[in-house]
């Protein structure tokens, strides 16, 4: 390559420009210009115009700026696909340690001065961190592609709901529970899955994901099917959030308040905050022992893990039972959170969300998925406006993420492991 | 001396194509033994087989009195049989010592600080990079810390796969020097390879496969001098 040369070429981003302007009048020409009355349609031509001049506008900024030098090393810094992850020295002290507690007093705060709609959109959010968390242990850590991991969710929403109407038992003793049902069902879909790698196991667990969704459909004398079925709010030592209660006083009377409906969703959002907090501990923890590193390498290499005597059947299957089990416990909160709980809510939709949470965030990385989360469910409902356009979005999203961020939004840092200075026996 | 390992009449099919013909072969404790041969001799399949992939389809697999033909990889790979595979295959996303700790799983960590302490000892190039990512390394560091990494579990056995393969002759010659160095300290050591002239020279005694069968058997020396072995693996000179 020449350096005389380097100059800004605009014969090629005219280039560029036309073409992209061609492609956006033939994809938007039809959809934004053709409107349809009736049988007859009238020509929206100005919109079109308006939209393409746009695409152009932007392709010829963009052009123009990938040939700046600026422009230049901020594409090669963007495309460089130096995939893994960041070790840094055993000593190294993360900034987190001072934005954590700030984000969890931040946290706490957050339902006394948020109004009631803010703290729901909130507590989705919070739900679909843990679901995040969740397929990050199967999907980031070891590296087995799950895409019906929505079935978890299902499993844990449902056995509130079902184990509430079939056996009297309220949130409380559900949560563990759940958790611990996700878990076995995990297993369950882990034994025969356990031979399987990449494409195939993608598929076998797309099935199990709609096989949980249709049995939760079709058995209706069970489940109610599309009918749905109520799920009970959580009790504060015995004390109900509802407006009257059957048996003992409500929350509102036995403090004397006026009754507000945002009470129950200030104690779910302080249940769930605790519970997410105790996961990301958890998982924190569990990345720093032995079989996080054994996850990880077996996400590397599975041949060099056999041969250096992990068990991968045990290894799998814990990856799998955890991240259900998280899947299960998010379930529950979704459940007490809606009140209400139908098939509908159970779809591959949810399940490629949730990969999506974990793809954007980085996959293996803690904070990137609990970002994510938050973007990709408190961002639609901002928007409402465009909520046509969601699903469009989010394509275009995830479009731009694999070519120039493969590895996520944020990239797995890891401290790198040092023996502790007398710890040898 | 006693026997560590010991192949009896063993075969082995890849569907129908039989890969491993009635081998038979022993290792003895402390010493170097090398198996030699050429591309597709059924070497890498050979040493698969100890751990069970593939299955035998007839005869026995002997490490230490116990017939492990029908035991788990993980099941032979915790009980003193380690394995430098075939292509080094370490973890490049972990740094050294990460992929170092790898190597503790079938003991533990208890001897993990002294190990290590040993490893660096042995390959000095792996402290410099002890916080590196492994796959920022070069072959034969990365050939290095594989080796390092299957000594980790304190073997009684060390397989070793190939260690020269895509390596430069002079870093082949000095892993081929740390190898004497560990074999020097009592460890056993069973090492396959194309490159004979090296392996037949650490070598205490030899193996030449051709077609899944064991052609010759033999010292180190006595192979390096025979002429069928001269002519096929040596360059004839």
């Amino acid at each position: 390559m020449s350096q005389q040369t380097k100059g800004i070429n605009i014969v090629s981003a005219l280039k560029d420009t036309v073409i992209a302007g061609l492609l956006s009048l033939i994809i938007f020409g039809p959809v934004v210009g053709v409107l349809l009355d009736g049988y007859d349609f009238t020509f929206q031509g100005a919109d079109v115009a308006f939209i393409v001049s746009i695409v152009m506008a932007g392709r010829f900024a963009i052009s123009i700026f990938s040939q700046t030098e600026f422009g230049e090393a901020f594409l090669y810094r963007q495309a460089t696909k130096d995939d893994g992850v960041v070790v840094t020295a055993p000593g190294y002290k993360s900034r987190m340690r001072f934005i954590i507690p700030i984000m969890i007093v931040v946290g706490l705060l957050v339902p006394f001065i948020a109004s009631k709609y803010v703290l729901t959109v909130v507590i989705l959010g919070l739900i679909y961190v843990l679901l995040g968390l969740g397929l990050n242990i199967v999907v980031g850590l070891a590296g087995l592609l799950d895409l019906g991991f929505v079935g978890f969710y299902a499993i844990g929403a449902y056995g509130l709901a079902l184990g509430y109407e079939n056996l009297g038992l309220g949130f409380w003793s559900m949560l563990p529970l759940a958790a611990i049902m996700a878990a076995v069902a995990g297993a369950i879909l882990g034994f025969p899955v356990l031979r399987m790698h990449g494409d195939y196991l993608a598929i076998v667990t797309l099935g199990f994901g709609e096989i949980i969704r249709l049995v939760l459909t079709n058995w209706t004398s069970f489940t109610h099917g599309p009918n749905g079925i109520s799920a009970p709010l959580p009790t504060l030592f015995g004390l109900e959030f509802k407006r009257r209660s059957r048996e003992g006083t409500p929350f509102h009377e036995f403090f004397g308040l006026p009754y507000d409906s945002a009470y129950k969703y200030i104690f779910i959002y302080l249940i769930l905050l605790l519970v997410v907090l105790a996961v990301l501990y958890i998982k924190h923890r569990l990345t720093r022992m032995p079989i996080g590193r054994a996850w990880e390498a077996l996400r590397e290499d599975e041949i060099a893990c056999r041969s250096l005597g992990l068990n991968h059947v045990l290894v799998k299957l814990s990856a799998f039972m955890l991240g259900a089990s998280t899947g299960g416990l998010a379930g529950v909160f979704f459940a007490t959170y809606q009140g209400f709980v139908n098939p509908s809510s159970f779809t591959f939709f949810e399940s490629a969300l949730i990969l999506a949470i974990v793809v954007l965030g980085g996959m293996g990385s803690t904070i990137g998925v609990v970002i994510a989360a938050f973007v990709l469910t408190v961002l639609p409902e901002m928007l409402r406006e465009f909520a046509d356009y969601r699903v469009l979005m989010f394509g275009i999203l995830m479009v731009v993420m694999m070519v120039w961020k493969p590895r996520g939004l944020v990239r797995v840092t890891r401290t790198g492991f040092a023996t502790r200075k007398g710890s040898a026996k | 001396m006693t026997t560590l390992l010991e192949f009896k009449d063993v075969d082995v099919h890849y569907g129908p194509i039989q890969a491993l013909k009635k081998v038979s072969l022993d290792v003895k404790e402390g010493e170097i033994a090398t198996m030699i041969g050429s591309n597709g001799a059924g070497k890498s399949t050979l040493l698969m087989s100890i751990f069970g992939q593939p299955r035998i389809s007839s005869g026995q697999i002997i490490y230490r009195g116990e017939d492990i033909s029908d035991k788990s990889a993980h099941y032979v790979a915790s009980n003193g049989l380690a394995q430098s595979p075939e292509g080094r295959r370490i973890f490049p996303g972990m740094s050294v010592e990460e992929n170092l700790l790898m190597g503790t799983i079938p003991i533990g960590m208890d001897h993990c600080d002294e190990d290590m302490q040993r490893m660096f000892e042995l390959f000095p190039r792996l402290k410099e990079r002890r916080n590196q990512r492994a796959s920022t390394m070069s072959g034969g560091e990365q050939q290095m810390l594989a080796i390092a990494r299957a000594l980790m579990s304190r073997p009684k056995l060390l397989l070793l796969d190939e260690p020269s393969l895509g390596l430069a002759p002079i870093i082949v010659k000095q892993i081929f020097q740390i190898l004497e160095d560990v074999a020097s300290t009592g460890m056993t050591i069973f090492l396959v390879e194309q490159n004979a002239n090296h392996a037949l020279k650490l070598a205490d005694r030899g193996y030449v496969m051709v077609n899944g069968e064991i052609r010759i058997t033999g010292t180190g020396e006595e192979l390096l001098v025979n002429p069928e072995v001269r002519d096929a693996y040596l360059g004839g000179h």
